[in-house]
């Protein structure tokens, strides 16, 4: 077989675990989570068992739903399944890699976040338009912090490609980065931010004041809720192989080694287990913060992102 | 350990010390604020000790053994005492908000990272890149000082601004004399009593440890 059409496939199968491996995560926690509470849990498969009910279950739309409405789970799908294609998962060698960097995936996020955002106030919910308008505020908080992070990575390894970021960061020499040290402190804070896990959003809650992210979903079903769920059990799962891809590459395959996947399979599914571990931990132990609290914890991420970036000029 | 190491390990604890400059400014709790002060001593002094192994200089050891004593043990007692005396566990009161000092400070480290780039040309010692971070943290310590309306947390915002002086001085010279040292620490353990002294006068005179009470000194109040 031709070499050349790896890429192509390696391409496939990670899109294909992200489709398949983001449920399995959201699963994982759930399981930890549950265990943790000493509850028994309804194991690792039930978040496939919830989207196969809903997408079989009817759809039920508002009467004053527009396109946006119907037409944003599917752009909000699309956008995800497309930064899950960039970010490199198992092997840095991805055709699609080369065409977006890291700026671009930022942009991707933002564009799902903004649909969802447009989708909760369309019906014209109490609920949505509160829910949207804090998406937003978070979003608004949350993103040059991201990018400042992920700057300081670039910064380190003088490119904003994915690929090519994790490729400098495995290859490179080992020493200590307190730059890099603070970019993932500020990086792990964010994607708490960006996947609405407690202390910033509660994931589990339906009907209540605080909530951010179920808000602006409670007008869907059926099917496009599934496509909804499914988008932000995915997003949290690239949020992690991003935080995997730009600080912790190792066991990612590289470059024209097909041999290395397997590996990187298995290194993946052990970061993942941990990563899931972590949150647990985390969300069991704090209360979700007050709605005012949450500039200041997302200006702490840019402060220490900033901070990450300053440390690169000054001490490196 | 090689030289590289040695300036590796203290550029991580130069980010450190830069990192529990902006803990104490953002930080709202009184005991919270302590154990930053504390944290900030115990990086200020392994990294003199760091220092002094790289450069064999051995008086800088004592000075290590000098900082971690005071002031990581004995300074936040002292004021933790004071706390607990004077009842003062409500949140710090600021003149300026929060994420508009994080500002400003992010700005104060960027000015002394300016100002200090001609002196890191010149110099010749391992630790050349750490002065700007020294001076930074006294520049923030003198932020912290302006920005809060209580004595207390002023103080510890005048004694983060003395870890920054020491700081710097290990970073640009390799530490100043013994002697000087010595005298420096002492200084600051009798200011620590004094400081004590004097918030249960302001206490006592003012019922409240707000400086903004002593501008009500002038003569047309009475």
């Amino acid at each position: 077989m031709n070499s050349r059409y790896f890429p192509v496939l390696i391409e496939g199968l990670q899109v294909a675990t992200v489709l398949l491996a983001a449920p399995l995560l959201a699963g994982w926690i759930r399981m930890l989570r549950c265990r943790a509470q000493g509850r028994r849990s309804a194991g690792i498969l039930q978040p496939f068992r919830d989207l196969s009910k809903l997408f079989i279950k009817d759809t039920v739309l508002a009467d004053n739903a527009s396109w946006i409405f119907t037409s944003a789970p599917y752009v909000v799908f699309g956008a995800t399944v497309l930064a899950g294609a960039i970010i490199p998962i198992i092997s840095v060698d991805l055709p699609l890699s080369e065409t977006a960097d890291v700026i671009a995936l930022v942009a991707i996020f933002a564009i799902a976040r903004f649909f969802m955002a447009l989708a909760g106030m369309d019906v014209g919910t109490a609920f949505g338009g509160m829910g949207a308008s804090r998406e937003m505020m978070v979003a608004s908080l949350a993103e040059p912090a991201m990018l400042m992070s992920v700057f300081t990575v670039s910064l380190v390894s003088r490119t904003t490609s994915l690929s090519h970021m994790a490729h400098a960061v495995m290859t490179g020499p080992v020493v200590l980065r307190p730059s890099l040290a603070f970019a993932f402190v500020s990086f792990v804070l964010l994607a708490i931010a960006e996947t609405g896990r407690i202390p910033v959003d509660n994931p589990s809650t339906h009907l209540e004041l605080t909530m951010i992210h179920e808000a602006m979903l409670l007008e869907y079903s059926g099917r496009r809720l599934a496509l909804m769920e499914w988008a932000s059990m995915m997003k949290l799962f690239l949020f992690t192989s991003l935080g995997v891809a730009l600080f912790f590459p190792w066991g990612i395959a590289g470059r024209d080694t097909v041999s290395m996947i397997p590996l990187a399979f298995l290194s993946l599914a052990i970061k993942l287990a941990l990563t899931g571990v972590f949150i647990v931990a985390v969300e069991i132990r704090l209360a979700k913060m007050r709605v005012f609290r949450i500039p200041e914890f997302l200006g702490m991420a840019f402060l220490l992102a900033t901070l990450g970036m300053l440390s690169f000029f000054i001490l490196e | 350990m090689t030289t590289n190491l040695a300036a590796e390990i203290n550029g991580v604890l130069a980010a450190l010390i830069l990192l529990s400059s902006f803990g104490l400014l953002v930080q709202r709790r009184m005991t919270g604020l302590l154990h930053i002060f504390a944290w900030q001593g115990f990086f200020l002094s392994l990294s003199t000790a760091v220092v002094g192994y790289t450069a064999g200089l051995h008086h800088l050891y004592i000075s290590a053994v000098l900082t971690l004593t005071l002031k990581v043990f004995a300074l936040p007692y002292i004021l933790y005492v004071l706390i607990h005396k004077l009842k003062i566990h409500r949140e710090v009161e600021e003149v300026v908000n929060i994420p508009t000092t994080m500002l400003i400070g992010i700005a104060l480290v960027i000015f002394s990272y300016h100002l200090t780039a001609p002196i890191r040309e010149l110099s010749t010692l391992v630790t050349r890149s750490t002065l700007a971070v020294a001076l930074a943290t006294v520049l923030l310590g003198l932020l912290m000082m302006i920005t809060r309306k209580k004595a207390v947390t002023q103080i510890i915002g005048f004694l983060a601004l003395e870890n920054g002086l020491f700081f710097a001085a290990t970073s640009a010279t390799y530490g100043m004399p013994l002697v000087v040292e010595l005298g420096v620490a002492l200084d600051i353990l009798i200011a620590a009593f004094i400081f004590g002294i004097f918030f249960f006068q302001i206490r006592t005179t003012f019922d409240s440890l707000d400086l903004k009470q002593l501008e009500k000194l002038k003569e047309e109040d009475f």
